[in-house]
């Protein structure tokens, strides 16, 4: 069996990790750059942040290839550099992996609407995330994570490619928000149809990243537990960016969370990390509570 | 008999029914209906309709899609048929998604409700760099310029641009939104405004230049 879905299934809490974009913010990358080509032109910053997070306690780190796929490259005229970049990121985050830990491929949408709404055939969008998928294999990931998923024909065929196109366990996140409707993706997708669709694509492990924060991710998770046997993955934002000297600072601080951490621990989780704008201590300070329990 | 007719255009762009919505706006033209009162009368409340249920959280992001394509079919048929006058609504505005972000979804949705409101808008698109955003103010002498940004890597480009309006002295107002973006950020950066949703936005850029705001109620 994959080594991860081994650890997995021990029982045991895994601790992800938390930010990539707003760490590299931190570390030099400017408002509008491709923050993937950074995984070839300063190699050094990636590691570092790996480095950062495993120290800090993570059990699983996410490689910066977020949005290396084609569709999203293709911005920055970086197309047809998918393989290189996500082998690269894979390459980084293994060589500062110690023994027993692991790495997980990031992939995000393709930031395109799929047909008929949208331009763009299901069976491109298939291709696209197969193709990354293929290269963060063979550039060495334990599992793959796609995430901050709000459509479903996109998150289910992402799914798909990864699970057709890989050997590797895949996990599976959308992207909530609480509104009048209760929690919904921006496409409308309620927290059952979400874990229903990824389930029945094939995903291993389901649950939630980015959104308003700890407290949303909590409403999420309670009432996505009693919806599947899967294991969970729960990895919220640091609450809401402000802007402070020229920096997206992030409203809750690893004290703000440490309690609501807890509770999402009580809520079932099995895969606890964080999302835009938590660092390295916001990871340490899940790290004490899973270790006091 | 005529009025029955309005409602069921407004109803079948609510309802994001493109062959109808064409059907009864030939229909209107045929009856002797100048476009401009099309619009006003038909499409127009159907799109206000659509604004307040997706802001309200009752139809969501493919809904709306789907009511903006019935909109702009029947608007492709009236076009033609507006006189320049017609067109030249309330105020100038330069919209777009900035430097990094791909991301077009939410702009787009409020580039379109605005046109709805009678803003003439002109949509830059994607990955709008600085100097985009300042010709296309300067060139089209814009009342307001809008930015969208979906990642927490590419927000902070919004205080790029504003900072080059400021310092050229543009007089012209800036707004800003996406997902990752409060109003806290907004005054951080100096914009004039911020906006959490499409019908939200069009209340925020009317008030930015000084038109009379009514409350919209949905029964």
């Amino acid at each position: 069996m994959n080594k991860f879905l081994e650890a997995l299934n021990s029982g045991k809490i895994l601790l992800s990790d938390g930010a990539m974009g707003t760490e590299l913010q931190k570390r030099g990358l400017p408002s509008g750059a491709c923050p993937e080509e950074f995984n070839i032109s300063h190699p050094e910053i990636i590691k570092d942040i790996h480095r950062d997070y495993f120290l800090a306690g993570s059990d699983i780190v996410e490689t910066n290839t977020f949005g290396a796929n084609r569709a999203r490259l293709k911005l920055h005229g970086f197309e047809n550099r998918v393989k290189e970049f996500c082998i690269a990121a894979a390459q980084l985050a293994k060589s500062v992996c110690p023994d027993g830990k692991f790495v997980a491929g990031s992939m995000g949408p393709t930031g395109e609407l799929l047909e008929p709404l949208g331009t763009l055939p299901e069976n491109e969008a298939y291709d696209i995330f197969a193709e990354q998928a293929s290269a963060l294999e063979e550039g060495g990931v334990d599992v793959l994570y796609i995430e901050t998923m709000m459509a479903p024909e996109e998150a289910t065929t992402a799914v798909r490619a990864a699970k057709e196109n890989t050997k590797l366990p895949v996990v599976a996140s959308m992207t909530f928000e609480l509104g009048n409707a209760g929690l919904r993706t921006m496409w409308g997708i309620d927290v059952k149809t979400a874990a229903e669709k990824y389930a029945e694509a094939g995903a291993d492990v389901i649950g939630a990243n980015c959104g308003k924060g700890f407290d949303e991710m909590i409403a999420i998770i309670k009432e996505l537990r009693p919806l599947t046997k899967k294991p969970i993955i729960a990895q919220a934002n640091a609450g809401i960016p402000e802007w402070i000297h020229g920096m997206s600072v992030y409203t809750e601080t690893p004290e703000v969370i440490a309690p609501k951490a807890e509770e999402l621990i009580k809520a079932g989780v099995n895969i606890i990390g964080g999302c835009c704008g938590t660092g390295p201590d916001h990871i340490k300070k899940i790290k004490e509570i899973l270790d006091r329990q | 008999m005529t009025e029955e007719i309005f409602k069921e255009l407004s109803q079948a762009v609510i309802d994001g029914n493109k062959d109808k919505s064409i059907e009864l706006t030939n229909k209107l033209l045929e009856l002797g209906i100048d476009a401009k009162t099309i619009l006003d009368f038909g499409l127009l409340p159907g799109m206000d309709v659509v604004g307040i249920r997706f802001r309200d959280n009752i139809i969501f992001v493919p809904q709306v899609l789907i009511s903006a394509r019935a909109m702009k079919s029947s608007l492709a048929i009236l076009e033609p048929l507006l006189s320049k006058a017609d067109l030249k609504g309330s105020g100038t505005i330069i919209m777009g998604t900035v430097k990094g972000d791909i991301h077009d979804i939410g702009k787009n949705i409020v580039s379109m409700m605005l046109r709805s409101s009678g803003f003439t808008v002109i949509d830059l698109g994607i990955d709008t760099k600085v100097e985009k955003f300042i010709d296309a103010i300067k060139k089209e002498n814009a009342d307001i310029v809008g930015m969208s940004a979906l990642l927490t890597t590419t927000m902070g480009y919004m205080k790029v641009v504003i900072d080059k309006i400021k310092e050229e002295g543009i007089l012209v107002k800036t707004m800003v939104g996406g997902a990752p973006i409060s109003k806290a950020f907004a005054s951080e950066v100096g914009a004039d405004g911020y906006a959490k949703n499409a019908t939200d936005a069009v209340k925020l850029a009317k008030q930015l230049i000084g038109i009379e705001v009514k409350e919209n109620k949905i029964e």
